[in-house]
């Protein structure tokens, strides 16, 4: 089964956890000010990407927390995983906007 | 409650393996930070545990990590209810939740040599007693069901689980009973 390292409790069985989208999307500011096409890349234009990737998952049955996941998208290994609060353990390959 | 009719049948006794409810708790979720582990210690005169996967117990009383800002406490009907009031006040100045769930879940102990076998039937972790000691608890899955597991013996498990699962658990632990008798 695929273990994956909660931050808070430690290396946990897959089944546990939720997928949570990609990280490290900053709510354009000011939001008040926003075109349409702005709005859309936020809301909606998410990378595809092949390689590492920096991601959202949740500990939903067990700690219950929010983390981030540097992630393989081709070999489906998880290079890391770190807090919210902390920057990636390594930029993240092609996310920049 | 038709939901419970199943988990009320009675024990379910295998070789090797015993499940049974366990009488009616009071149950609390508490969040918050670290200052509001520290009052509620200090309140309840019980260990709050700041360690992760951690149950702490003292009697007919018990907290049990769930997070990192979230605890189950729980006791034995009845002689945690005055302290309730007592924890409140004491956190009353502090960011916190404290809810009573004490009639959301119910608790089955799974007993016998088998214990670990028969939770193995639909929990992915692994509960051999050097990966899963006592004393560990965490929330985590048993078929298709949140539990949250205890490992409260060598050979004893605790799993509190929502009441409208508690009839499906116990015929899950039924079934993956057969595996073992």
């Amino acid at each position: 089964m695929l273990l994956i390292q909660c931050p808070y409790c430690g290396e946990r069985p897959e089944p546990e956890f939720v997928y949570g989208g990609q990280a490290h999307i900053a709510r354009p500011q000011p939001s008040a000010e926003l075109s349409d096409q702005e709005w859309t890349n936020f809301l909606y234009r998410r990378n595809n990407t092949r390689g590492a990737h920096a991601e959202r998952w949740r500990h939903t049955h067990g700690c219950g927390r929010f983390f981030n996941a540097l992630r393989d998208t081709t070999t489906d290994h998880f290079l890391a995983t770190y807090k919210l609060s902390e920057p990636p353990p390594r930029p993240p390959a092609e996310s920049a906007e | 409650m038709r939901d419970l009719t199943q988990a009320r049948r009675g024990p379910l006794l295998k070789p090797g393996a015993l499940v049974k409810t366990l009488p009616p708790a009071t149950r609390f979720i508490l969040r918050g930070g670290p200052a509001v582990r520290a009052a509620a210690e200090q309140a309840l005169a019980l260990e709050v545990p700041a360690s992760p996967c951690r149950a702490a117990l003292d009697g007919e009383r018990a907290a049990l990590w769930l997070g990192p800002d979230e605890w189950l406490l729980l006791a034995s009907e009845g002689s945690a209810a005055s302290r309730a009031p007592a924890l409140s006040a004491a956190l009353q100045a502090l960011p916190h939740s404290l809810v009573d769930i004490s009639h959301r879940q119910i608790a089955l102990a799974v007993e016998g040599p088998a214990a670990e076998t028969l939770l193995a039937a639909g929990c992915p972790l692994d509960l051999d007693a050097r990966a899963f000691p006592i004393g560990m608890c965490t929330r985590t899955v048993l078929g298709k069901a949140e539990i949250v597991l205890w490992r409260t013996g060598t050979e004893a498990f605790r799993i509190e689980v929502w009441r409208s699962f508690a009839g499906y658990l116990c015929a899950f632990l039924a079934e993956a009973a057969h595996g073992i008798g």
